[in-house]
């Protein structure tokens, strides 16, 4: 498993040096945003806005009025909680090339209930123009850029930082409204997002080597949300359907997988992992993900709910399948909150 | 024709302005009027004298609304083509509470950027002429009926033309309840740290919002100061008179900082009878025939 440093920071450099359009707004956290590096390199096109969001998405608007795109960088939550208004109406309603960069989503912050970006995807979705993506490793992050090109209108990531794993290979970048097929199996269908594509992958492992047929999809485009990909995929399974988000189970993948089914006549039990709509509190990643049942050992005990067996899956089974040392993740998303 | 000066027009297109509007409101009982005579000759001045505008572009009678933008191919830009091309060397403005749609719809008959029938269609089912336009409607470049977001916009939009070089500048028409939001003190501080001395604000400070005078409800004085400390150029003149109007707009010295005109207003300028009503004008909607036969008689002779 390869591990990459600051891929946003040199992706971003690298791709936007032919692309004087592209500007950068900056909420007062440059380091923790991964654009010092841009900032460095072209001056001219990097604009601090402080910690004052409300003026800076509706600035975004106006500057994107003018042809310019302006590529907001600050923790996801700063970017929709309290300027929800000026997003919908300076940015979304005018459908302008505005990008929004969103960092440390779900309980991937040590923040603290402040930090935690758990509803983004249950309050976007519902704003017309918007599309949303979510990344899930180094592949994603460098060749996302190239998709949202094309998407004349706003964006919103649900962005990675520090140091990442590469999961798929450099040569099948993200593609739009097209999920990654990760593994193909007739029990159980699992779509999962952003990080815990990565835990997931933990478990599914140990999962095959008990027999169970997992089918496992990693989804980046939240909306739109017409996948034909994944229509197919979740009518198959023999058991059930399960999403593993690191968001609320109301609103986020779960829900957009709920509706897919429902609107195709889909008759299959579906299971969500996520945070069952409950705000967090602050400490470690891997603790949160335990503690909320967002980890490996939590996708495993529902599946075995969903099989209606007993697996008998350690942690040590899981850990020995471990892709990246949690200790790491730890320790870069404590820099700067 | 020597007696045909720009006061005189200014001064006559603030009248016509107030006399379509009261029409209308008996017309339709109910119209946002009391905006309309505080603000008649701060929006006659920006049309008659003041904004670098070129000619409309748009159709003189309002297409029916277009459908939102980024949906069937609509683009922004409809409700801004009335105010001329967008050009370099021109100015541009922008409309902030948008709630005084009725003021800028009559301001533009009577510069000749709409025709009159145009108006006949404001707050009708279908129309681009609606009652708190956005930017869809004849007038208005941007979509701000959620008070206080034109002002970013506005730094966003004067940014982008100082990096292009551009010389025209960019106007907002602001309203003082505005200055309650605190996005605005955002706007102002933003605009004041990058120096975009090519925004002009003009803000119609007429004292009152929808529940009474504005210190009553939630004091925003003294706004020049407040201006000032957070790093703008504020300047205090008389909304009624055109020559103080257009003369802090032109004279007033605000290098390297956002100019702020700030017009002192009465909400029944023209219309003395509706003083009796003070402070309660935010909608005004006559209550009896024998009222609304007084106004009518007023009409009449403006």
């Amino acid at each position: 498993m390869e591990l990459l440093n600051r891929v946003h920071e040199n992706n971003l450099v690298r791709w936007a040096a032919d692309k004087p359009e592209v500007v950068v707004f900056s909420g007062d956290l440059t380091g923790s945003t991964e654009i010092g590096l841009f900032k460095k390199t072209y001056p001219d096109r990097f604009f601090s806005m402080g910690m004052a969001e409300q003026n800076m998405l509706s600035w975004a608007g106006g500057m994107a009025r003018e042809g310019f795109t302006p590529f907001l960088h600050t923790f996801a939550v700063f970017l929709y909680r309290r300027p929800l208004d000026q997003l919908s109406m300076s940015v979304a309603y005018p459908n302008l090339r505005v990008r929004l960069f969103g960092f440390l989503p779900g309980v991937s912050t040590p923040g603290g209930v402040t930090h935690q970006a758990i509803d983004d995807i249950a309050i976007l979705r519902g704003i017309p123009n918007l599309r949303i993506f979510e990344v899930g490793d180094a592949t994603d992050v460098e060749t996302l850029l190239d998709v949202i090109q094309d998407v004349d209108g706003p964006v919103y990531v649900r962005m990675l930082r520090g140091q990442i794993p590469r999961l798929f290979p450099r040569s099948e970048p993200l593609q739009f409204d097209r999920a990654r097929i990760i593994g193909t199996g007739t029990d159980v269908t699992l779509l999962s997002s952003g990080l815990c594509t990565e835990e997931a992958m933990r478990a599914t492992e140990v999962l095959r080597r008990r027999g169970v047929s997992v089918a496992h999809l990693h989804v980046s485009t939240l909306k739109p949300f017409t996948d034909p990909t994944i229509v197919e995929a979740v009518s198959k399974p023999k058991f059930g359907v399960i999403t593993m988000e690191n968001h609320n189970v109301i609103g986020g993948l779960g829900t957009c997988v709920a509706e897919v089914m429902a609107e195709h006549g889909i008759g299959k039990k579906l299971t969500r992992i996520g945070l069952q709509d409950t705000y967090a509190h602050g400490a470690s990643f891997p603790y949160l993900m335990s503690k909320y049942g967002l980890d490996a050992m939590a996708l495993v005990r529902r599946v075995e709910e969903l099989l209606d067996t007993r697996l008998n899956v350690t942690e040590d089974d899981l850990s020995s399948v471990r892709l990246q040392e949690a200790a790491s993740l730890s320790v870069s998303q404590l820099e700067a909150l | 024709m020597s007696t045909n000066t720009w006061q005189e027009q200014a001064q006559r297109v603030a009248h016509n302005v107030r006399r379509r509007v009261l029409e209308l409101t008996i017309e339709r009982n109910g119209c946002y009027l009391s905006q309309t005579l505080s603000s008649a000759e701060i929006l006659a001045v920006l049309y008659t004298k003041a904004l670098d505008l070129g000619p409309s572009q748009a159709p003189a009678l309002p297409p029916h609304f277009p459908g939102v933008p980024g949906q069937q191919g609509v683009g922004h830009g409809l409700g801004a083509a009335y105010n001329g091309p967008q050009a370099p060397d021109l100015d541009r403005l922008l409309i902030s509470p948008a709630h005084y749609a009725v003021a800028i719809y009559a301001t533009l008959v009577e510069v000749g950027r709409m025709s009159p029938q145009g108006l006949k269609q404001f707050n009708t089912d279908g129309s681009s002429v609606e009652m708190i336009g956005a930017e869809h409607s004849p007038g208005f470049e941007l979509t701000t009926g959620s008070f206080g977001q034109a002002l970013s916009q506005a730094g966003g939009i004067a940014m982008a033309r100082r990096l292009r070089g551009e010389t025209g500048r960019v106007f907002v028409f602001m309203s003082d309840g505005e200055f309650e939001e605190g996005q605005t003190w955002e706007a102002v501080q933003a605009l004041a740290f990058y120096k975009l001395d090519n925004v002009v604000v003009v803000a119609d400070v007429n004292g009152q919002q929808v529940d009474g005078l504005t210190k009553d409800v939630m004091n925003i004085e003294p706004i020049d100061a407040r201006i000032e400390a957070f790093g703008g150029r504020a300047v205090e003149v008389d909304g009624h008179d055109v020559d103080a109007l257009a003369d802090a707009i032109a004279n007033t010295e605000h290098r390297e900082k956002p100019l702020f005109v700030l017009a002192q207003t009465n909400t029944t300028e023209g219309i003395p009878y509706l003083d009796e009503r003070k402070p309660h004008l935010h909608f005004v909607r006559f209550k009896s025939d024998e009222e609304m036969a007084r106004y009518q008689a007023f009409l009449d002779q403006m």
